[in-house]
């Protein structure tokens, strides 16, 4: 496992092309380490550091500062329900415990078969489509408890098939 | 008449063809057919402002460049992270070329190196397919080298961002696109100077909503853009509505539209029968505005620059969150706090120590353990906070208490003589609080 993967080459260098200072590349840098590890791993930091001519602890303060990169592992499908002051105008508080006694889980928390993490968020530009969440980082919109019950029943089916 | 949301006229305007079908690039053929300065001396008489929020006029931000400067940039503000706003967004899923075009005009005007299109990380999708657009665009001569052969060389990039609400304001979003922590620099100098903007260059940083103006202003001209609106707000404006009405969205309607218009005969009046009785006019950071029903005269209140502050509260990025007479106003401002100090990046202590006792404070009052001193408590904490930060969002996180308290004070008394308050029930679900990610980095890193 690592960021230097052949798969990753061509994206990389694309990445550094587009600008002047290589300091620039750690975000995007920081999401592909995310893909290969599932989390920004001290692994994915080490590397992201490396290629950015910075040092790691720097590279785990950006990782720190913002909310998208993961400081541990999450489960397979990782859910961030907005319940932002539109959305919850529109349901969304109560949506989002539903779905955490639904799944059986805490804030923040993810399934004992780590398939799903139920966090809550801050608005995502989708107000007039609540209640909404975020499942890595794809939007699901116009959500109800039936709709949801629906979707999480495809997912497991989705993950069941790639097992295979 | 859409300038801005065309996609809602011509569904398929997101592509390439269909896009130079309908007039696309003839903007920025004509101003590059211009001096720069000519396009600067043009965008300045069209009075387009700023749509970010601070209304701040944009051919006079332009002409804020020093010409002499050999690499200058320009940002594009996608990062729309305020609570209630949702309109860049639909601007680059469904016209995204009309931005890639007032991108490039602007570019042109000050003779820029590059661009960068900063979105937040959320927009995932919409930025990947943001770069096939630009693709499209390079591949036609309009971005890249040798722009409709001019021999002046501008790209245009995407970055995305990660999750963090203050990288929307300038300063700290150009941070971030150098690749360090999301956080306000020190001004002057300002990004326009050297010294102050991307890498130390001059940049100008403009929202995605101003940018899509330009093509249409160099087409049509400053007089015809002027005739839209009011005499201080020229132009379209998208409304975004959310909250309590039947038909939540976007609306591209003239500067000056009053809130009356725009609820009843676009947003399709208040849901379920209710009346309102408040209104946030720029998401969560703007003054609340108290309505007292639906035949408050307040509604005939025009939305533009000027009527708005006359009215004591801002247009902003006219993000409208309605809220009927079920709302308990304190939950509101508890609301706003969470946000606030969630997303405070920790840099200055009035910020960050103003928001922690904010929500502390609100929610002892919210669960109705508070006393009316509290009230008193979180009102001099907000106004201590104001006016001293190094960016807006100190002032953004003050709003909400002062300004429901100054308007809603019966809801803030009911809760702290324990009356039954209206939507009680509607307060949120105690969560785990959000671990303060930014402020610990921020400390942590020191950089
Ligand atoms: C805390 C904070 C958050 C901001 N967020 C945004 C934003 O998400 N999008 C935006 O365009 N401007 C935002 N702004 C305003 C920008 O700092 C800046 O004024 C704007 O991008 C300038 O563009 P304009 O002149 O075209 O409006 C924010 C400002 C502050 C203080
Ligand atoms: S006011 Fe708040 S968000 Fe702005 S720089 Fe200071 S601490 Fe950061
Ligand atoms: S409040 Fe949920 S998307 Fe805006």
């Amino acid at each position: 496992m690592s960021i230097h993967d052949e798969k990753y080459a061509k994206r990389i260098e694309a990445t550094f092309a587009k600008y002047p200072d290589k300091r620039s590349a750690v975000m995007p840098l920081l999401y592909i380490a995310q893909e290969e590890y599932g989390w920004v791993s001290p692994e994915g930091i080490e590397e992201v550091a490396q290629y950015c001519d910075m040092d790691p602890t720097q590279v785990k303060s950006i990782a720190g500062f913002y909310t998208m990169y993961s400081e541990q592992p999450k489960g397979k499908y990782w859910l961030q329900v907005c319940n932002d002051l539109p959305c919850a105008l529109r349901g969304a508080d109560e949506f989002h415990k539903q779905l955490k006694e639904y799944l059986n889980v805490e804030e923040g928390g993810t399934t004992a078969d780590g398939m799903f993490t139920v966090e809550h968020v801050m608005c995502l530009a989708a107000c007039d489509k609540a209640p909404m969440l975020q499942c890595n980082f794809h939007f699901v919109e116009n959500l109800d408890m039936e709709k949801m019950k629906a979707q999480i029943e495809q997912w497991r089916a989705e993950a069941k098939a790639e097992k295979k | 008449m859409h300038i801005l949301l065309r996609g809602r006229d011509i569904s398929d305007i997101y592509k390439f063809d269909v896009y130079t079908a309908n007039g696309g690039y003839e903007g920025l053929k004509k101003a590059v057919s211009m001096k720069p300065s000519e396009v600067i001396d043009l965008v300045k008489a069209s009075n387009l402002r700023g749509r970010g929020g601070a209304g701040f006029s944009a051919g006079m931000k332009w002409s804020f460049i020093p010409q002499s400067e050999p690499i200058k940039y320009v940002a594009v503000n996608a990062d729309e992270s305020e609570a209630g706003t949702f309109k860049d967004r639909e601007i680059l899923e469904t016209n995204p070329h009309q931005l890639i075009e007032g991108a490039m005009i602007c570019a042109w005007a000050i003779q820029a190196t590059a661009v960068y299109i900063y979105l937040r990380g959320e927009f995932w999708d919409v930025a990947h397919a943001l770069d096939e657009r630009i693709a499209e665009a390079r591949k036609a001569g309009f971005v890249g080298d040798n722009v409709l052969g001019s021999g002046w060389n501008c790209n245009v990039y995407t970055h995305l961002g990660a999750g963090a609400y203050i990288c929307g304001e300038e300063s700290a979003l150009l941070e971030s696109l150098e690749g360090k922590l999301g956080q306000p620099r020190v001004r002057p100098p300002f990004p326009a100077q050297k010294g102050g903007g991307l890498y130390k260059e001059a940049t100008v940083v403009n929202n995605v909503e101003t940018l899509t103006n330009a093509p249409w202003i160099l087409v049509n001209g400053p007089d015809e853009y002027k005739k839209i609106g009011t005499e201080q707000s020229s132009g379209n404006k998208i409304f975004c509505v959310s909250g309590h009405v039947n038909k939540p969205g976007n609306y591209e309607l003239p500067l000056g539209t009053t809130f009356r218009e725009l609820l009843y005969t676009h947003a399709g009046g208040i849901a379920n029968g209710k009346q309102i009785k408040g209104i946030l006019p720029s998401g969560g950071s703007g003054p609340i505005m108290r309505v007292n029903g639906n035949d408050d005269p307040i509604l005939d209140t025009k939305l533009s620059y000027e009527d708005m502050a006359k009215a004591g509260t801002i247009l902003g990025s006219a993000s409208i969150i309605v809220m009927d007479e079920t709302v308990d106003m304190v939950w509101v401002a508890s609301k706003a706090i969470k946000f606030f100090k969630h997303e405070s990046c920790g840099k200055c202590t009035p910020c960050r120590e103003g928001t922690f006792w904010l929500d502390k404070v609100v929610d002892r009052i919210l669960s109705g353990k508070g006393q009316e001193s509290d009230v008193d408590l979180i009102n001099n904490i907000a106004k201590n906070m104001s006016g001293v930060t190094l960016c807006a969002l100190g002032d953004f996180a003050a709003n909400p208490i002062i300004h429901t308290i100054k308007n809603f004070p019966e809801d803030f008394k009911a809760h702290v003589e324990k009356k039954e308050v209206a939507a009680e029930k509607a307060a949120p679900a105690k969560a785990a609080p959000a671990p303060r990610r930014g402020k610990e980095a921020a400390a942590q890193a020191g950089d």
